[in-house]
C-alpha cells in the first residue's frame, strides 16, 4: 500500500465496503470473511503501528511489569482476561503481575482471525485467538530463554521458566524478565515456537485465574466512553425522529440556543444534534427544540399489527419469498393426514446496557480520531471515515471498556459512531465531541432484536416422534444489505433450527424462512438466532414428548443418540444429573430442561420453576456446558450465571412494542428487567474436554428460555406460545 | 487497567456566578452549576468524579447511587440546591479497600462493571446497617440495582461475605 497517501487530504477510499468484503460470509452470528484479506485495504492512511521487540500482545517494561494486549473488547464477557491467561501460561509471567490493555483499532496487528477484520462478537474471542495468543507466549518465553542461554553461555534446553524468572538449575543462576529484557529485547521470537503440552498448564483450566478489570471496576475507576473527560470537549445529543425511516424537515433552534451551556445546534442524516458544555446543558437545549418530520417513508405499524402481517405470511394469505435453510427427504405426500401445529411468536427486544450509546469523536483535517467502546474497530473506522470523507486509516479508534454491549456495539453501520463523527466535522479543529445517547434514545433508537414468528408442523410416527417437520420462520434480516451477506440465506435468522441435531433424526425436514422488510431496525442480540429458534425446538420437542407421554429427559436422548449428537447427550446427562431429573420437589414446584448449542458451544439447563401470582418464580439452573478446553473455570460459570440471568430477563418480561410506528418503551420504568429478587441461583458444570476451545459469552443464554417454557408446561400442561411470559 | 488520566482533568463551569457549597467525600467543594441540576451531572460534569455512573436519570436503575448522610441515594434525582450541609459519599469516598470492595474482589463480581460502583454503595448501605443480612434482606435492599450482566448471584455472595468478615472484624 502506498504510505504517502497517509497525509493526503479527505478523499473517497479507494475501494467499496462490498468490494472489501467479497467473499465475506455467515455462520453462526460470526462474520467470516473468505480468501480476501481485506486488511491492507482497511489500513490506508494509518500510521505504521508501533509494535514492540515482543509484539503486538506483550509489552514488557524496563521494571518487569508484563502488559497483555486484547485485541478484543472487554463488555464483561472476560476475554481480555481470558486471553491474557493464555499468554502468560505459555510465557510462565508471573500471574499475579499480569495487567491487561485494550488494543487500539489496527486490523494488521489485531484481526479477529475468523473474521478478518477486528472486531468481537459470535462468541469468537478465545476460540479464534487460542492459537495466536499461545504463539506470542511461547515466543517471548523463548525470546527469554535465549537471552539467558546466551548471557549465561548455557544450553537453551536446560533453561527452565517459571512465574516471570528463568533458571539455569546446572549452575543454580536465575534472572528475572526485567533483568533478561535488554538481551532478550534485541532478539526475534522464533517463527515457530514449542507451545506447551496442555497438560502441563498450571494457570490456564485453573481458578488462579481471575479478571484483571475487578480491582478497577470495584472502584470507580475503570474508564467508559460516558467518563472521557478531554480538554476543551463539548457534550451532544441528538433528537431523532420519533419514528424508525423519518427524517428532519425543519426545525427551529431559537429557544435552544438560548439555554445556558449550549454552544451550537446542528443537523446531522440522522437529527439535529445540540451541543453543549455538559450533557444536563445539551439535554435541556434538546428539549427546547422544535422539529417538523418527515415521516412519508417511516414505519407507522404497530407491533401487534406487525405480527398480524407476520402470520399472514406463515399462513400463506400473504404472497411472500420462502428461502429453505433445511430440507430432507421432502415428497408431495410428507405431511398428509393428522399433524400438529405449533406457533411461537417473540418481540423486539432492546439491549439495554446499563451504559446507554455514546462515542468521543474529534474530526480534523484529514484525520480523526474516536474514543469510545468500539466492538468492530475496523468497520467503524471504515463507516465513519466514510461518512466525513476520510481513509478509513485515518480513523484512529481507543478502545475503552462497554458497559455492556450484548452485540448492540457490534453495529455494521456504525449508527452512533457516525453520529459523533458527523458533530465533530462541524465542529473541527480536532475538538472532541462526546455524543452522548440519553437511556430514552438508547431504548427508542434501539437495534432490536427482530420481532419474529415461528410456524411448525409436525407429523409423528406411531411411538410418538416425529416422522415429518414443516418449520416456517417470518423474521426481518439484519444482513440482507449489508456486506456481510452472501446467497440468499441470512443464518442468523435461523441458526439453531437449520442444523439443530433433532433433525438428523427426523426423515422428513422442511426449513423455509421469509423476510418481511421494516424501517424498524435490528440486529444481533446475544445468541443471536438462538433466542428464538432454542425455544422453538425445544418447547415443541416438549409437548412432543408429553403427547407421547414419553419423559423430555428420555424422548431427547433417543432422538440426539439417532443423530449421533454424542456433545449435545453427554451436556444433557450432566445437568440431568446435577439437577436430580425426576426426584420429587415440593408443591407447585416443576423442572423443565433444555438443551441447546450456539457457537460450537452446547449448554443444558434444568430450570426449577414455580408460578406465583401469574408471574413464573425460577430458584435455581443447573447448567452443563461443554465449551472445548476451558480457559478460565470461573468466567465460564460467571458467563453462565450472566447468561441466564440475560436470557431469563427477556422471557420473563423484555419486549418492545411499536404504537403507530413509535416505540412505547422509553426507559426501565416500562422495560422491565430481571432484578436481585427475581434472579435463580445457577449451577455450572463445565464438561471436561480436550478439544479447541469455543465460546462462552452467548450460549449459556437461550437454554434457559424453554427450559422455564417447559418447567411451565410440566405443571400445568399450558404450552407457551408467546413471549414474554409477563406481558402487563 | 484504564483509569481516568490526571490530564484530562479540566475545568469549566456554566458560570452564573452562584455557587453551592457540597460535602463530598469529606472535601467542601464550591460549585458554580444552575442550583437545580442534579448531583449526578455535577460529579461527572463538573467535579469528574466519573465513578458514579449514568444509567437511566430516572431512579429506576441505582447506577448513580450514592450516600446522603449515609443513605443510599439516587444521585440523578437530587438536585443540588438541597444538599447544602448534608454528607455525600460517592464510590470514590470508599478509599478501595472497604470490605465489600475488599468481597467483590474476592468474588470476581464485575462483568462489565458499570452498574457496580451503584451496586457496591447500595451494599454498604446495607452491610453498615444490618450485619448479618438474610437472603430477603439482600432482595429488599438491592433490587433498585440493575445489573444487565446479571451478577446478581455474586452480588449476594460478596454482600454476605463483606457482611460475615465485617462482623468477624468487629
Amino acid at each position: 500500500m502506498p504510505s504517502g497517501a497517509r497525509k493526503s487530504s479527505p478523499i473517497s477510499p479507494p475501494v467499496s465496503r462490498r468490494e472489501v468484503f467479497i467473499g465475506a460470509t455467515t455462520v453462526g452470528g460470526a462474520l467470516l470473511v473468505g480468501a480476501c484479506s481485506p486488511a491492507d485495504a482497511l489500513s490506508i492512511g494509518a500510521a505504521a503501528p508501533d509494535v514492540g521487540a515482543f509484539g503486538p500482545f506483550v509489552r514488557i517494561d524496563p521494571d518487569g511489569a508484563v502488559t497483555m494486549i486484547s485485541k478484543h473488547i472487554e463488555f464483561g464477557q472476560g476475554s481480555a482476561t481470558g486471553l491474557a491467561a493464555i499468554i502468560a501460561e505459555e510465557m510462565d509471567a508471573d500471574w499475579e503481575k499480569v495487567s491487561v490493555e485494550l488494543a487500539p483499532g489496527n486490523v494488521k496487528l489485531y484481526a479477529n482471525t475468523l473474521m478478518g477484520v477486528q472486531g468481537t462478537g459470535g462468541s469468537t474471542a478465545i476460540n479464534e485467538a487460542w492459537d495466536q495468543m499461545r504463539k506470542a507466549g511461547a515466543g517471548a518465553r523463548a525470546m527469554f530463554v535465549e537471552a539467558a542461554a546466551q548471557t549465561w553461555g548455557a544450553p537453551a534446553a536446560d533453561i527452565t521458566v517459571a512465574d516471570g524468572v528463568v533458571r539455569h538449575p546446572a549452575s543454580n543462576r536465575s534472572a528475572t524478565f526485567a533483568e533478561l529484557l535488554p538481551a532478550a529485547s534485541k532478539l526475534k521470537p522464533p517463527a515457530t515456537p514449542t507451545l506447551k503440552d496442555p497438560k502441563t498448564f498450571t494457570l490456564v483450566g485453573t481458578d488462579r485465574i481471575q479478571r484483571k478489570d475487578t480491582r478497577s471496576k470495584t472502584t470507580g475507576a475503570a474508564r467508559y466512553t460516558q467518563d472521557v473527560n478531554l480538554p476543551g470537549m463539548l457534550t451532544a445529543v441528538v433528537a431523532h425522529s420519533p419514528r424508525f425511516g423519518g427524517v428532519v424537515k425543519s426545525f427551529n433552534a431559537t429557544e435552544a440556543k438560548k439555554v445556558p451551556g449550549v454552544v451550537d445546534v446542528v443537523q446531522i442524516p440522522t437529527g439535529v444534534a445540540v451541543l453543549a458544555k455538559g450533557l444536563y446543558a445539551a439535554r435541556k437545549g434538546r428539549d427546547a427544540l422544535t422539529i417538523d418530520w418527515d415521516d412519508s417513508k417511516a414505519e407507522h405499524r404497530s407491533s401487534d399489527a406487525m405480527l398480524a402481517d407476520y402470520r399472514k405470511i406463515a399462513g400463506g394469505e400473504t404472497k411472500a419469498e420462502w428461502i429453505p435453510f433445511e430440507t430432507a427427504g421432502v415428497s408431495a405426500g410428507a405431511f398428509e393426514g393428522e399433524t400438529l401445529k405449533f406457533s411461537y411468536d417473540f418481540p423486539y427486544l432492546a439491549h439495554a446496557t446499563m451504559e446507554p450509546m455514546n462515542a468521543v469523536a474529534a474530526v480534523g483535517s484529514g484525520k480523526a480520531k474516536l474514543t469510545f467502546a468500539s466492538q468492530i474497530p475496523t468497520l467503524d473506522q471504515l463507516n465513519t471515515g466514510l461518512a466525513v470523507g476520510m481513509l478509513p486509516g485515518a480513523v484512529e479508534v481507543e478502545t475503552l471498556y462497554a458497559g455492556g454491549s450484548f452485540g448492540r456495539r457490534g453495529n455494521p453501520t456504525s449508527d452512533y459512531a457516525i453520529e459523533a463523527v458527523h458533530i465533530a466535522k462541524h465542529v473541527g479543529g480536532m475538538t472532541p465531541v462526546k455524543l452522548v445517547w440519553t437511556r430514552e434514545d438508547d431504548m427508542t433508537m434501539g437495534r432490536y432484536r427482530p420481532l419474529a414468528l415461528h410456524a411448525i408442523e409436525v407429523k409423528v410416527d406411531d411411538h410418538g416422534y416425529p416422522a415429518a417437520w414443516r418449520h416456517k420462520v417470518v423474521i426481518q434480516s439484519f444482513m440482507m444489505g449489508t456486506p456481510f451477506m452472501t446467497g440468499k440465506l441470512d443464518s442468523t435468522t435461523v441458526e439453531g433450527a437449520k442444523g439443530s441435531p433433532y433433525f438428523k433424526a427426523i426423515p422428513v425436514v422442511d426449513g423455509q424462512v421469509a423476510i418481511p422488510s421494516s424501517p424498524v431496525t435490528t440486529l444481533w442480540w446475544r445468541s443471536v438466532g438462538a433466542t428464538h429458534t432454542a425455544l422453538a425446538m425445544e418447547h415443541t420437542l416438549d409437548q412432543l414428548a408429553r403427547r407421547a407421554k414419553i419423559d423430555p429427559l428420555e424422548y431427547r436422548r433417543t432422538l440426539l443418540k439417532k443423530a449421533g449428537a454424542s456433545r449435545h447427550l453427554a451436556v444433557l446427562d450432566l445437568a440431568a444429573e446435577k439437577a436430580g431429573w425426576g426426584s420429587p420437589l415440593e408443591d407447585g414446584w416443576t423442572r423443565g430442561l433444555a438443551v441447546h448449542e450456539s457457537f460450537g458451544t452446547v449448554v443444558a439447563n434444568v430450570a426449577e420453576v414455580k408460578v406465583v401470582d401469574g408471574e413464573p418464580k425460577v430458584r435455581r439452573v443447573v447448567a452443563a456446558v461443554d465449551c472445548g478446553v476451558v480457559v478460565a473455570p470461573d468466567q465460564v460459570r460467571a458467563q453462565m450465571e450472566g447468561g441466564v440471568c440475560y436470557g431469563l430477563s427477556s422471557a420473563l418480561y423484555g419486549r418492545i412494542t411499536l404504537k403507530d410506528g413509535v416505540v412505547e418503551q422509553k426507559n426501565f420504568d416500562t422495560y422491565r428487567v430481571l432484578r436481585m429478587n427475581e434472579a435463580p441461583r445457577v449451577e455450572t458444570h463445565i464438561l471436561a474436554s480436550g478439544a479447541h476451545p469455543t465460546g462462552c459469552g452467548e450460549p449459556g443464554t437461550p437454554v434457559i428460555i424453554p427450559a422455564v417454557a417447559n418447567a411451565i408446561l410440566a405443571a400445568s400442561g399450558q404450552a407457551t406460545s408467546s413471549l414474554p411470559f409477563v406481558k402487563a | 487497567m484504564t483509569s481516568l488520566r490526571k490530564s484530562e482533568r479540566r475545568d469549566w463551569t456554566q458560570g452564573r456566578g452562584m455557587t453551592t457549597k457540597l460535602n463530598i467525600n469529606g472535601k467542601l467543594h464550591a460549585v458554580s452549576a444552575d442550583p437545580a441540576t442534579p448531583l449526578l451531572w455535577v460529579l461527572r460534569d463538573e467535579l469528574l468524579m466519573t465513578g458514579t455512573k449514568y444509567g437511566c436519570g430516572i431512579a429506576q436503575c441505582g447506577a448513580c447511587t450514592v450516600h446522603l448522610n449515609g443513605q443510599p441515594v439516587r444521585s440523578c434525582q437530587l438536585p443540588i440546591s438541597a444538599l447544602e450541609g448534608a454528607k455525600i459519599t460517592t464510590i470514590e469516598g470508599l478509599g478501595g479497600a472497604h470490605p465489600v470492595q475488599e468481597a467483590w474482589v474476592r468474588h470476581d463480581v464485575p462483568q462489565c462493571g458499570y452498574c457496580q460502583s451503584g451496586q457496591i454503595m447500595a451494599a454498604v448501605a446495607l452491610v453498615t446497617s444490618n450485619p448479618a443480612p438474610t437472603d430477603g434482606d439482600i432482595d429488599q435492599a438491592m433490587s433498585g440495582n440493575i445489573c444487565r450482566c446479571g451478577a446478581y448471584q455474586r452480588i449476594r455472595a460478596a454482600i454476605k461475605d463483606a457482611a460475615g468478615a465485617k462482623t468477624h472484624a468487629a
